[in-house]
Formats: structure tokens, sequence, C-alpha cells
């Protein structure tokens, strides 16, 4: 079957619209993922999706409402154990691993499809209904339109909660209300790429192009672009393979990550040479405070 | 409130309680516009607890405040905020235009934007145009502290706290940051509060002090709060105020008060650390924390 065949078929068509819609979401999110050092919580809330999913589908059938009921009561527990990193990554590590114990119990009473198993795990952007397209499209209005409204004072409140709580951020409402928005954003990428590899879409892409900008906004669209090109580019690669569509989205969003690494200290390089005014960092610490970690600029 | 008026800050009987724990209590202060106060005194005696009140982000327990004649507003935009500098990591996409941004829409719902009109001039007020267009986690901690000090400016504050903004700085960078807070201050009246551990740093600049410790308080100028007597009395035990040079140097009576009674300080003041050896020179080694 050539390409341009598989094309004009309705699953694929739904299949590349569904990996757009949740890669755009992804793109959005990411970058706060990584400002916000959430990478963990991604992991954990996706894991606990798909013992949501097993829920779903030994109650009702449908894995994606499961998933989301899931990824949201992780949300709120992770809001109510552990506000502060250190904390919260513990908490999530101590919610993650009791979670999955239940999976997979919940997994052990399922007698239907052995497949469906997998495809909570590793995705299966194929099996992607009617139904199931439009919540992931209702899912990806929410989260564009939630972080459409509240970019800059999330963005304030990530890269330094003192100050903008001095200036009257709601810093704490707006850490809720991004665990929602994560919980919606990993729900839909769980269909596409699979629990176990949500990070692929939720972290890579906005990881590659922190490398290669400075500026918030522009971080943000490549973040977006670079999801899009990995989630639809994987798709499409893989619709002439038997291999799954996540290992190739996978791939994509990593090999852009190893360019945007690659490139990077070019770029930095090369800014650096146009701001020669600047003086070399001197500061010395004083010996009662740690040494700084974030030091030397040829990193 | 009686005979405050014009003042830039007035506190009156003002107290401040969490459960049975009393932080201080029955706090009178008066800071005429544009004058300079730094708020001392050890580790956990609610130096930054007022600072939040100043903010408006905590209610008082009790006695009343104003800020230019008014209660402090939630989150006011009158009042800029420089805090104490932090790492930022290296990758963290966000450059110093952005974070002086901030400081005029950073609330505001909406996508963020820079406008260069609006921020170039306070970028290069405090002389940091050369560098705010990287990387924030790229720049020294001076460089970093020159902007975040803008983006307090930005907002054109008619008060400026701020909560140890040398904290980690070098005496050079700590020299600049301090030189460049208080230009702005004589041009624009600006009224200062530096929330601060070390007094040296700020000697030069600072009209009035409020020394705060084990629940009491004493204000006034420095020459008149920084004396042995005063000291003494606040912390009921002997303590020794030292003036060598540019340096006013506290140190907490025999070891055993100082020590057990704070003992997650460096002694009572906090700011004893030499410069050159970088410890606290009065206690006996062993009892060092």
């Amino acid at each position: 079957m050539s390409l341009g065949f598989l094309i004009q078929q309705p699953f694929a068509q739904h299949a590349l619209l569904a990996a757009a819609l949740v890669a755009v979401s992804c793109g959005l999110i990411g970058p706060f993922v990584v400002t916000r050092g959430m990478a963990f919580a991604v992991h954990g809330t996706a894991e606990l999706a798909f013992t949501g999913a097993a829920a779903g589908l030994l109650v009702a059938n449908n894995p994606v409402l499961g998933a989301l009921a899931g990824a949201l009561v992780v949300a709120g527990l992770i809001a109510l154990l552990g506000a502060r990193q250190r904390e919260r990554d513990s908490a999530i590590g101590v919610i993650l691993a009791f979670g999955l114990g239940i999976g997979v119990l919940l997994l052990g009473f399922y007698h239907g499809f052995a497949t469906a198993a997998t495809n909570i795990l590793f995705g299966n952007i194929f099996g992607v209904s009617g139904d199931q397209l439009i919540v992931l499209l209702v899912i990806g209005l929410l989260v564009v339109a939630v972080m459409g409204t509240w970019y800059r004072p999330l963005l304030f409140a990530s890269v330094d909660p003192d100050a903008a709580e001095a200036r009257g951020v709601p810093v704490r409402r707006l850490g809720l209300l991004f665990l929602v928005v994560l919980a919606l954003t990993v729900t839909g990428a769980a269909q596409v790429v699979g629990t176990l590899l949500v990070l692929s879409l939720a972290i890579t892409p906005a990881a590659a192009a922190q490398r290669l900008s400075a500026s918030p906004l522009t971080v943000a669209g490549l973040s977006i672009v670079f999801a899009v090109v990995a989630a639809d580019g994987g798709l499409l690669a893989s619709f002439q393979s038997n291999v799954k569509a996540s290992v190739f989205i996978t791939s994509v969003s990593f090999a852009i990550y190893v360019a945007a690494r690659l490139t990077g200290p070019l770029l930095r390089d090369h800014r650096r040479l146009r701001h020669q005014g600047c003086p070399a960092r001197q500061e010395a610490t004083q010996p009662r405070t740690a040494p700084e970690p974030s030091g030397t600029p040829s990193q | 409130m009686n005979g405050s008026g014009g003042a830039a800050i007035a506190l009156r009987r003002a107290t401040m309680r969490f459960g049975h724990h009393v932080v201080w209590e029955n706090l009178d202060l008066d800071v005429a516009p544009g004058q300079c106060l730094a708020i001392l005194g050890p580790n956990g005696a609610g130096k930054s607890t007022l600072l939040k009140v100043l903010l408006g982000l905590l209610p008082l327990s009790g006695g009343t405040i104003a800020v230019d004649a008014r209660p402090p507003g939630h989150g006011s935009a009158e009042a800029g905020y420089v805090a104490q500098q932090r790492v930022f990591d290296p990758d963290l996409p966000v450059r110093g235009r952005d974070l002086v941004q901030f400081g005029i829409d950073g609330q505001r719902r909406g996508l963020p934007r820079t406008r260069a009109r609006q921020v170039d001039p306070v970028i290069q007020a405090v002389g940091a145009q050369a560098y705010a267009d990287v990387w924030i986690g790229l720049l020294s901690g001076g460089q970093q502290q020159r902007l975040r000090i803008a983006q307090a400016l930005a907002g054109r504050p008619r008060l400026l706290l701020c909560d140890e903004p040398l904290l980690s700085l070098d005496p050079a960078a700590q020299e600049e940051i301090v030189a460049v807070i208080d230009r702005h201050r004589r041009e624009h009246g600006t009224t200062v509060v530096y929330v601060t551990h070390e007094i040296t740093p700020i000697a030069d600049v600072v009209d009035q002090v409020l020394y705060v410790a084990a629940g009491r308080w004493a204000a006034g100028s420095p020459e008149t709060v920084l004396t042995t007597e005063r000291l003494s009395a606040l912390y009921g035990t002997h303590i020794d105020v030292l003036r060598v040079h540019h340096h006013v140097v506290i140190v907490g009576g025999d070891s055993a008060g100082g020590a057990t009674h704070h003992p997650h300080d460096h002694g009572p003041a906090g700011h004893v650390r030499d410069r050159h050896d970088g410890h606290a020179g009065h206690l006996p080694e062993g009892d060092q924390p």
C-alpha cells in the first residue's frame, strides 16, 4: 500500500488528527513541565492513567474515560501531598508504586483482548474511534484555552514564585490549575504513545526547544512544532511497517533533541560573542552557602 | 492615625502572632517618603514576615499598618519587591528582558509579550542592557540581581522592598547593587526597605534601623539602635557592638547565651561573619552550630 493511498483512509486521518491534537497540547505545556521541574509528575500521572484505563476497561470498556479519571485523581493527590518539588517527587513515587500495583491487579480481572494492556502502555493510535477523537479534541481545546488565558502569570509563577506572589499572582492556585491541565494532556498523549512513553511528547520537544532559544514564546512555538513533527512524522513513518507508531514517534522526538543539544552550544557562543559587554561571571559565593550548581556558562 | 500624616510606612501597635507564638508585638514605626529603612535581626525573628505585611500578603494579628496612608493592597502594584538571589537553571528559557517585563504585567492574563519601549529604559537604568537578551541562568549573581531590581522598579513603585537582596553576592557585587538601588532612591524619592542579616554593606545609605529579636524590637537611627546597651536589652543578654572602619560587628556576649538561645543562627545578629575567613569569630570553635 502506498502512503498516498493510506492517508486517504479514515483510520489514518483519524490517527494523524489525534496525534496532532495531542502534540499541540504537549508542546504547549512542555516548557512549563521543564521549568517547574515536573518531569516526574508527568511520568507519575501517566503511569496512573494506566491504572485508570485498566479500571475503565474493566468497568465500562472505555479506557480513555478511565485514564482521564485516573490522571485527575493523581493530580489531586499530588497537589494534596506535596507542594514543593522535593516533597512532591517522593509523594509521586509513593502514589505511583501503589497505583501501578492496583493497575496490574485490575488487568488480572480483565478477560478481554490481551492486547488491551499493551495498547494502554505503548499506545494504539490506530484504534482511536470517532468518539475518542472527540474526547481528544475537547481535551486539546480545553488545554489551549486554559494555557492561552493564564500563560503569562503561570510563567511568572514558574520562573520566580516569590516575586510573582508579591505582585499578586495566585501562585498556589495556578499550580493546581497546571496539575489539572497536565492530567488532561497526559491522558490524551497516553492514547497516542502510551502511558510509558508520554514523556517523549511532553518533555523532549520542550527540552530541545529551550536549548535553542531563551525567549519564552519562541521556545513555546518550537516546542509545539517539534512535538507535532515527532507525532505525525513518526505516525507517517509507521504506516509502512508493522512496528508500533510510538517507536517512531519517540525516535523522531529523540533525534530532534540530540540535534538541539548539538547545535545549542553553538548558538549560545554566538550570542555571547554578540554580547561581549557582559563581564565574566565573577561572584564568589560566601562559604556558608552551597556552591552554585548552575554555574559555568560553557555548560 | 495620629501623627503619621505623610509617612510612607506607618505601623501602630502592630502585632504578629502565629498561634500562641508572638513574632513581634506593639511595633510602632514611621518611615518618611524617600527614606531607607533596614530591618535587622536573627533568623526567625519575623523580618520577612513584616515584609509580607508591607506587601499586603499577610494581615496583622493586631494593630494597624498604613503604606502611603492606605492599607497595603493585596500584592499591591505600588510596592516593588526584590527577593534574594536564586539559582536559575542555565537552560531556563527566560531572558532578563522577560523578568523585567513581568514587573509591569506579569500578573495579567494572556500571552507574554516584551515591549522594548517599556523595559529598555529600566534595563538601562540598572546598567543591564549588555546581557538582557541571553538565558538568565547564564548570568552572574550580581547581573541577575540587577535585572530583578529592574523588575521591581519597572512598575514605578513608591516603595521598594528588598528581602536579603545581597545574600550570596560577593562584596564588590553587593556594593554595586546597593549603589543601583540608592541612586534610584535619590532620583525618584522611592522609599526603600532592606531586610538583611548584614548592615555593613548598606550602612552608608540607611536612615533608620528596625531591629527585631526574641519578640522585642528597637527602632531609630543606626547610631542609637546599634549600641551595646540597646541590643543587650533587646536580647536580654550581653551583646557587644563593635565598629571597625566601615564594619559594624555585633558579637553575642558569652557563647552560652548566643548559641543556645538561637540554635539556628550564627550568633544573635547573624552578621558577625568575618568577610575574610567566613565564620563567626565570637564562638569557641566547638560551639559552632
